[in-house]
């Protein structure tokens, strides 16, 4: 081409100058950055929402907030963890190392990749705004089930809905960026199944979130037409159906926590090998495991609803769907476990959480295997139960897995070693204001405490004064974590290219801290 | 492939203000229809025409930036490749926005409406409005206070059939248009072209008058229940991919007769008849589904 020395000019200047350089950047690098940073300030909101729903359920008895305000931190607390946390961190890490990984210069679509990010901050202004508005900010839930959310929802549902519109393009935008990437932008040499695990876990979660993102502004749709309009899509006196809601929200719902766990098995499956000083044990299998995972999320929605009365034949084929996904989850367990058997392991802060992710997320699937039980579930559906699971698969799930992504990328990005005992620090108190939260929460839950309620009967007491001493233990913590980020930043022993003990990849073959362009040529990939 | 090529833009303006622009949109949108019933959303007409002004703005601009680098020749083949995948993706998020509306559709047909009559395990619902009888299309729903249902529904065998024909004949147009262009035969190119953007706007004149006979003559309206609702959201999304498809057309038709494209460089015009073809089948699968049977 023509055109090459216009290009080597563009590509190297390093970072502009001023504010101006994050607003307008088209570096793949800061982009990450900028949805770490705006991640983490959603986690520390949405911490506080929680730590208002555990104070209160301190003792029995309403003390510090009212229910319908209640309603409200436990429902802006999930969207707010969900899709400003968990998601924009996944997309984070995907904007700092995938294209690292696969040896590309930048994303694919560079300006439309500042577009996804900065679409963020406004969409979750305009969901925190409402807080402030006549009537209180949504209080259905995070899963906004019709009616409570069209018949009886607060005026300020019209503000939520078009919040969640433009979450969605957001995430659309960024599936995309991160699709073509990955098809186009490996460098030559990077077949497919070369791909490191973060990578290909990356690669399904954009397919999973293009395919169910659309069907979120499908429902939300439907509900504003609902409330303003005069349709009856979720209203039986027009013919319509409540349930109707319920199963297009879980159509994208259940696909939605797989894609908050697929790159958290992506990350963990790039820690273990590392500090287990072995290759990853089945490689192939842990894509085939990926996929057939994916595929299953799709058909398993109803195990969500097993109490409003399906069909039995809906009950059963919905039961054994689901029980299913466990397969390829224990294969990708046994995997991790099998890389750390006879390894040389050491145990710095990224494998801690690594291994703590591997023992707790199983916990996690062992209860959804329990709530799976169709018959059982009735039981356990709504009450605290369904709580611990997902907090389980979700915080030292998800949220850990990211956790042990930032240490183990840390000093790539910043140049500089984090300091180790300060992350052990963390990382205990976490391990344990984690477990301390969560695990009376299936005892509370199997006993029959209900969810989503401000109070409740006196032989709760003691478990909940145990999870909310966890909870505040768990979110003082994080402090921890802020202060370590900001000190790495800062300084701290330089790190070297590889970091780590011989690990794997090529981001491990550039400098620390990576320079503003990497791969600019591609590199050969024998 | 050459990779040592790939384009990697500079510092830019324009996704921030979009992004200010979408806000605009978005808050001007809930403040107008929040206030719809008290006639209290002014502030938020004036927020969302002032969104539609600054976005439509950034997107020419936005447009025009990277058209002009397209014709710079800074786009390598892998560069072109992935604005393909995008535009494929793209279009298949369109494709799952379209299955949620069919997905209703589909349920409340063959599952929620006969429980509300009474029928199989979950027929107990049917003690809530004793007396309803399900039937398709909807037409005698069970308040008909409430949501009084439609007269009669849109014969299928007249403007919808017409339409079907527009559409899919607009697909062979829009192809023989491509093969043209290919061929650089800019006269055919230009009529064929033409032709489609000419049934793209028939369409949806047939489209509208379909509109105003649901509401004038029938009685089918948003409020109608169920049938209603299904055949407004499908149809209306439709109604709008095809105007923003036809908006697309008219634009990419400009740009050939600017003389844009080669025979082997026009992603941009791929682009449009991909997109005009999605719109062609999301089409047929309404025409079958929504009117037909
Ligand atoms: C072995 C794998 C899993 C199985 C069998 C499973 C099963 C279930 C079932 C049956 C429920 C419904 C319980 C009820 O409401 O009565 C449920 C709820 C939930 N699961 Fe899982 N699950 C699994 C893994 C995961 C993962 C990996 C995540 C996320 C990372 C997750 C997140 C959730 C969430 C958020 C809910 C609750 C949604 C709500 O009602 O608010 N699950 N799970
Ligand atoms: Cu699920």
């Amino acid at each position: 081409m023509n055109t090459i020395t216009k290009v080597e000019h563009t590509e190297h200047h390093g970072p502009a100058a001023g504010i101006s350089r994050w607003f307008y950047t088209t570096n793949h690098k800061d982009i990450g950055t900028l949805y770490l940073w705006f991640s983490f300030a959603m986690f520390l909101t949405g911490g506080c929402m929680a730590l208002m729903i555990r104070a209160e359920l301190f003792q029995p008895g309403l003390q510090l907030i009212q229910p319908d305000f209640f309603n409200q931190m436990t429902t802006m607390h999930g969207l707010i963890m969900v899709f400003g946390a968990v998601m924009p961190a996944f997309v984070g890490l995907a904007n700092w190392m995938l294209p690292m990984m696969v040896g590309a210069p930048d994303m694919a679509l560079p300006r439309m990749n500042n577009w996804s990010f900065w679409i963020l901050p406004f969409a979750f202004a305009m969901m925190l705004s409402t807080l402030f508005m006549d009537g209180g900010a949504p209080n259905f839930g995070w899963t906004f089930y019709a009616p409570l959310s069209t018949t009886y929802a607060p005026p300020s549902v019209t503000y939520f809905i078009f919040a969640v519109h433009m979450m969605g393009i957001s995430s659309i935008m960024g599936a995309i960026n991160i699709i073509a990437t990955i098809l186009n932008m490996r460098a030559p040499g990077m077949t497919m199944m070369k791909l490191p695990l973060f990578v290909w876990t990356w690669l399904i979660t954009a397919f999973l979130l293009i395919a169910v993102m659309p069907v979120l502004a499908g429902v939300v749709t439907m509900m504003l037409m609902d409330i303003h309009f005069g349709t009856s899509f979720f209203n039986a006196a027009g013919g319509g159906d409540p349930v109707l809601f319920q199963h297009v929200f879980w159509f994208f719902g259940h696909p939605e926590v797989y894609i908050m766990i697929l790159p958290a098995f992506g990350i963990v499956s790039e820690i273990i090998p590392t500090f287990a000083r072995k290759r990853l044990f089945g490689y192939s299998s842990m894509v085939y495991a990926t996929s057939s995972i994916a595929f299953l999320s799709f058909i398993v929605w109803a195990h969500h609803m097993f109490t409003v009365g399906l069909p039995l034949m809906g009950e059963l084929f919905f039961m054994y769907a689901t029980m299913l996904i466990a397969v390829p989850t224990g294969v990708k367990v046994f995997n991790w476990v099998a890389t750390m058997f006879r390894g040389s392991m050491t145990f710095e802060t990224p494998m801690l959480f690594a291994i703590a992710f591997v023992v707790l997320f199983t916990i996690g699937g062992f209860s959804g295997l329990m709530l799976a039980i169709a018959p059982a579930d009735f039981q356990y559906h709504d009450t605290y139960f369904v709580v611990a699971h997902f907090h389980y698969v979700l915080v030292p799930g998800a949220v850990f897995a990211i956790m042990a992504g930032v240490y183990y990328w840390l000093p790539k990005w910043t140049g500089h070693y984090y300091p180790e005992t300060m992350g052990k620090v963390h990382f205990w108190c976490s391990f344990v204001g984690v477990n301390l939260t969560f695990f009376p929460m299936h005892f509370i839950g199997l006993a029959g405490m209900p969810r989503r309620i401000p109070d409740y009967a006196l032989q709760f007491a003691d478990f909940n004064m145990i999870a909310s001493i966890g909870a505040f233990i768990f979110g003082f913590s994080q402090l921890i974590f802020l202060v370590l980020i900001i000190k790495t930043i800062r300084g701290g022993s330089p790190a070297t290219s590889e970091v780590w003990d011989e690990p794997t990849g090529l981001e491990w073959t550039v400098p620390s801290p990576a320079p503003y362009h990497t791969f600019t040529t591609p590199p050969e990939v024998k | 492939m050459s990779h040592e090529t790939y384009y990697v833009p500079a510092q830019s303006r324009w996704p921030i203000f979009a992004s200010i622009a979408l806000f605009l949109l978005a808050y001007g949108a809930g403040t107008l229809i929040n206030g719809l019933k008290t006639q209290t959303g002014d502030t938020g007409l004036l927020l969302l025409l002032a969104g539609a002004f600054m976005m439509s703005l950034i997107l020419i601009g936005w447009f025009r930036h990277v058209i002009n680098e397209g014709m710079d020749g800074k786009f390598s083949p892998q560069a072109d490749l992935s604005f393909r995948w995008g535009m494929s993706w793209f279009i298949f998020s369109e494709i799952m926005f379209f299955v949620a509306f069919f997905g209703a559709l589909f349920y409340v047909r063959t599952l929620a409406v006969p429980w509300l009559g009474g029928e199989g395990e979950k027929g107990v619902s049917n003690m809530l409005w004793q007396g309803f009888e399900a039937q398709w299309p909807l037409l005698t729903t069970p308040d008909m206070e409430q949501f009084p249902g439609a007269r009669a529904v849109i014969d299928p065998w007249h403007l919808p059939l017409i339409n079907t024909a527009i559409l899919i004949s607009s697909s062979f147009t829009i192809t023989l248009a491509h093969h043209a262009l290919k061929a650089e035969r800019r006269s055919a190119i230009i009529l064929w072209h033409g032709l489609t953007v000419v049934l793209g706007v028939i369409f949806l004149f047939f489209q509208a008058s379909e509109y105003i006979e649901a509401y004038q003559e029938l009685g089918l309206t948003l409020e109608s229940g169920i049938y209603g609702a299904t055949f407004f959201i499908l149809t209306g999304f439709h109604g709008l991919h095809v105007t923003l498809g036809t908006l697309m057309l008219i634009i990419i038709w400009i740009r050939v007769l600017k003389g844009h494209f080669t025979p082997d460089s026009h992603f941009g015009y791929e682009a449009v008849a991909w997109y005009w073809h999605f719109v062609d089948v999301v089409w047929v699968g309404l025409f079958l589904f929504v009117y037909v049977f």
